[in-house]
């Protein structure tokens, strides 16, 4: 009964959707603003039902009611509540009912922020997002039903797999990456109403960029997360792999990063518009790809496609949009005029195109890396996989020269300039890349890639504080305003989109630094000790002092105590920890950190024997991996005031276009 | 459009197809050569010299009887599946579920001796995957799955 409920919601879902794509489209094509309030209270319906039918299946998960096949498939009684609750996206079949919650969430807000401004856009929009939700609401009512009737009830289920019940992480990463996944849905929509109604109207670029930037800070966080997830889980000392999942969230916020810088030269200069269209669509392809390649089980085997039709089925609606997004720009591209052109030579544009290239480049080379052996293994039937060097090799240098892009970009003027108004500002801020040079020379570091990317880094640094406080300096300077004034004019004006962007360029820098110097400074042994024996690394003496255990609903754990002394002093002793799950074979380890500014202390339990005499371990000393997590929350913290300041855009978009009819110097 | 304009754009178009070519040189060139083959003992074996200095994932059951402590976590046992037989040494501390008979995931290459020697060794992980008794029926590509996830190949 209860999972016939659910089934009727995703169902009423699907009604809704399917019937406002088709009144949407109608109201586009025949101009009719009837079809178009049809379409709007469709939306609404469908995102009303689809969240209703989320929330029915969490609190059949609180409940225990295993005659959904779902809650059978992967609930327990055992289960502590905040893991009942985030078993929605545990698994497979919920994990797409979760994604057709969050399009809920975003269409129904995306839907109320399109107004009269938007014109014909807007139905056409809402077409191609109810589009988007028709495809997902077939999938999770055909192959992906987690609402299925359970015939013989079962008493008990066998809870979540126990490496996402091993942290508390499992509960924020998988929301943060399909806020950011989901999201790109919007943007894409609205690309292709832009296509469709053949105009970029500044309104409905300001639309694309803000919707672009919700997401965009989700995955942000999302790409960290996983790595940080990785990083306190799997236990092997560090937080990337270029694991194809993991590069399946980086590929979109790549193409994402990209179109939100080409959107500022398309809104300035009214240029590259189907260029930066193409980004956005990009960015949705790209996270149905990821999907497809994590959700499907096809890097777990390319076979299980006979088992499971989601996989195929994700495969047909990423072909599908790809097809109509590439005959959409094929043949209407030319319709997205330009109003303006790109300044050559030594300019911002330049330095904004150039970004542009190197995250393209980018994300072609993570893609192929990605997707190649992929291809092998579906030709020839060979698996294998593309090893590490590959990508570090590849993309270190990419890395690198957008780091001095990103410090050489925005030192440089709108517009070109002469040679001497050049040097004045290009000059200036090798001091701090020298400084950042010398330093870590002085720090031992050697290897050449690290110390290009450090004084890049200083460069940029120098670059990005400069131009943060500019506008405020200036007030200073003319008006005689005081700093507090003077700043929190650019914090609560219109001056805050622009102070966004570089609290995000801040964020980069710090974690350009933290990913190089974690990468090549960090230190690793493996031993095996016996209880009483003592080790040493770097500053860190470590006593294998004996084991504990410890039992808790759904899991035992054997916990090593390791006393740690650094310099000589005692500090708080560690303890790595190897839990055995409840109706699960193999026992899972979980990594003890010391986490510190300057260096982690990483402790990874390999084996612990049960009878307390030795333990094998990894131990590592990562230098300054926390400066990765800190650094995200900066660039979320640039996103979301970007977000916010999105609402003065209008008046910032006007500003632009002031100071584009002014002479150039 | 004028002439002038034609030619542009054919220099441009010429301009990216090079730059495209040359990218597809480089990338190509970089996952030629930094392949990881997923490999059984019989494919190593296969492949004789070529697997000197290769990087594989070598899968198999770990032998009755031929696990040897050495010092540390020095370690050397023999990989198996079912038809031909490969030694391994291992320099990594094992996992918790080590033991004879197990399903096997070891990161390395073929040594000048022909041992392999291996800095990497996962188990099989999962509860979709069993080892089987008899190793002759050993589904290599299922092993190898059952440790993907965990690989984890950060330490090369």
């Amino acid at each position: 009964m209860t999972a016939s409920i659910g089934r009727g919601l995703v169902l009423l879902s699907l009604l809704c959707a399917t019937a406002g794509t088709v009144a949407a489209f109608a109201a586009f094509w025949k101009k009719r603003a009837d079809l178009t309030t049809l379409a709007v209270r469709a939306a609404y319906g469908f995102s009303a039902s689809m969240a209703l039918a989320n929330l029915w299946m969490v609190a059949a998960l609180l409940r225990n009611d295993f005659s959904i096949s779902y809650v059978a498939q992967v609930g327990s009684v055992s289960l502590p509540t905040w893991v009942k609750v985030v078993s929605l996206w545990s698994s497979l079949e919920g994990s797409i009912l979760f994604w057709g919650g969050v399009l809920a969430i975003y269409i129904a807000i995306a839907t109320r922020s399109l107004n009269a401004a938007h014109g014909w856009a807007r139905p056409a929009a809402i077409g191609a997002w109810l589009a988007c939700a028709t495809f997902f609401g077939f999938l999770i009512a055909g192959p992906a039903q987690p609402f299925a009737t359970v015939v013989d009830v079962p008493a008990d289920g066998p809870g979540p797999n126990p490496l996402l019940q091993n942290h508390v992480l499992m509960a924020i990463h998988p929301p943060f990456l399909y806020g950011g996944y989901v999201g790109m849905t919007i943007p894409f929509g609205l690309a292709l109403a832009a296509l469709l109604s053949g105009g970029l109207s500044p309104t409905l670029l300001g639309t694309i960029r803000t919707s672009l930037l919700a997401p965009w800070t989700f995955l942000t966080c999302a790409v960290v997360l996983g790595g940080w997830w990785a990083y306190e889980v799997l236990g092997w000392g560090g937080y990337w792999a270029w694991d194809p999942v993991e590069n399946a969230s980086l590929l979109p916020w790549l193409t994402a990063t990209a179109a939100l810088h080409s959107a500022i030269l398309t809104e300035r200069r009214g240029v590259l518009k189907g260029w930066t269209m193409s980004l956005v669509i990009a960015s949705f392809l790209l996270t149905i790809l990821g999907t497809f390649m994590t959700r499907s089980g096809i890097f777990n085997s390319v076979h299980s496609f006979t088992q499971s039709s989601i996989g195929p089925t994700i495969l047909v609606f990423l072909g599908i949009a790809t097809l109509v997004s590439v005959l959409l720009l094929g043949f209407r591209v030319d319709l997205l005029k330009p109003d303006g052109e790109l300044d050559r030579g030594a300019s911002r544009d330049t330095a904004f195109l150039a970004q542009n290239l190197l995250f393209v480049l980018f994300t072609f080379t993570v893609l192929i890396g990605t997707v190649f052996p992929l291809i092998v293994e579906a030709v020839r039937n060979v698996q294998m996989s593309v090893g590490r060097p590959y990508f570090d090799r590849m993309t270190i240098p990419i890395g690198a020269l957008l780091l001095f892009v990103m410090g050489v970009g925005p030192a440089l003027p709108w517009g070109s300039t002469s040679r001497e108004d050049l040097k004045r500002r290009l000059l200036p801020p090798l001091g701090l890349g020298t400084a950042a040079l010398a330093v870590s020379l002085a720090f031992g570091v050697r290897s050449p890639w690290t110390l290009v990317t450090l004084f890049f880094a200083g460069y940029a640094a120098h670059v990005t504080i400069f131009e943060a406080f500019r506008p405020a300096r200036n007030r200073m300077k003319f008006r005689k305003d005081g700093f507090f004034k003077a700043f929190s004019q650019d914090l609560f004006g219109p001056g805050l989109r622009r102070l966004a962007a570089y609290i995000a360029h801040a964020g980069a820098v710090t974690a350009f630094i933290a990913i190089a110097v974690s990468s090549t400074r960090a230190t690793s042994v493996e031993r095996s000790l016996k209880q009483g024996e003592e080790m040493t690394l770097g500053r860190y003496t470590l006593t294998f002092e004996g084991i504990e255990s410890t039992e808790e609903t759904n899991r035992t754990s054997l916990i090593a105590r390791i006393g740690v002394r650094k310099d000589g002093t005692a500090v708080e002793p560690l303890r790595p920890m190897m839990n055995q799950y409840r109706s699960q074979r193999e026992s899972i380890g979980t990594p003890a950190v010391r986490t510190g500014l300057v260096e982690d202390l990483y402790l990874s339990a390999m084996s612990i024997d049960p009878d307390g005499q030795t333990v094998g371990l990894l131990v590592l000393i990562n230098p300054l991996v926390s400066w990765l997590w800190i650094a995200t929350v900066v660039m979320a913290v640039g996103g979301l005031l970007a977000l916010l300041s999105s609402g003065r855009v209008g008046r910032t978009i006007e500003a632009a276009r002031d100071l584009q009819a002014e002479p150039v110097r | 459009m004028s002439s002038n304009d034609g030619r542009k754009r054919v220099a441009l178009a010429l301009g990216a197809c090079a730059l495209a070519g040359a990218l597809l040189y480089f990338v190509v060139g970089g996952i030629g050569n930094n392949l990881v083959y997923y490999w059984g003992p019989t494919e190593v074996l296969a492949a004789g010299p070529k697997a000197q200095g290769a990087s594989i994932r070598l899968g198999g059951l770990v032998e009755k009887g031929s696990i040897v402590k050495g010092q540390g976590s020095n370690m050397s046992f023999t990989v198996t599946d079912g038809k031909k037989s490969l030694p391994v040494r291992c320099t990594s501390v094992p996992p918790q579920m080590f033991r004879e008979g197990i399903g096997v995931v070891v990161e390395g290459t073929v040594a000048g001796d022909g041992v392999f020697e291996s800095h990497r060794l996962m188990v099989s992980h999962g509860n979709e995957y069993r080892a089987p008794d008899d190793p002759a029926s050993i589904d290599l590509k299922k092993l190898m799955d059952s440790t993907d996830g965990l690989t984890a190949t950060g330490k090369q």
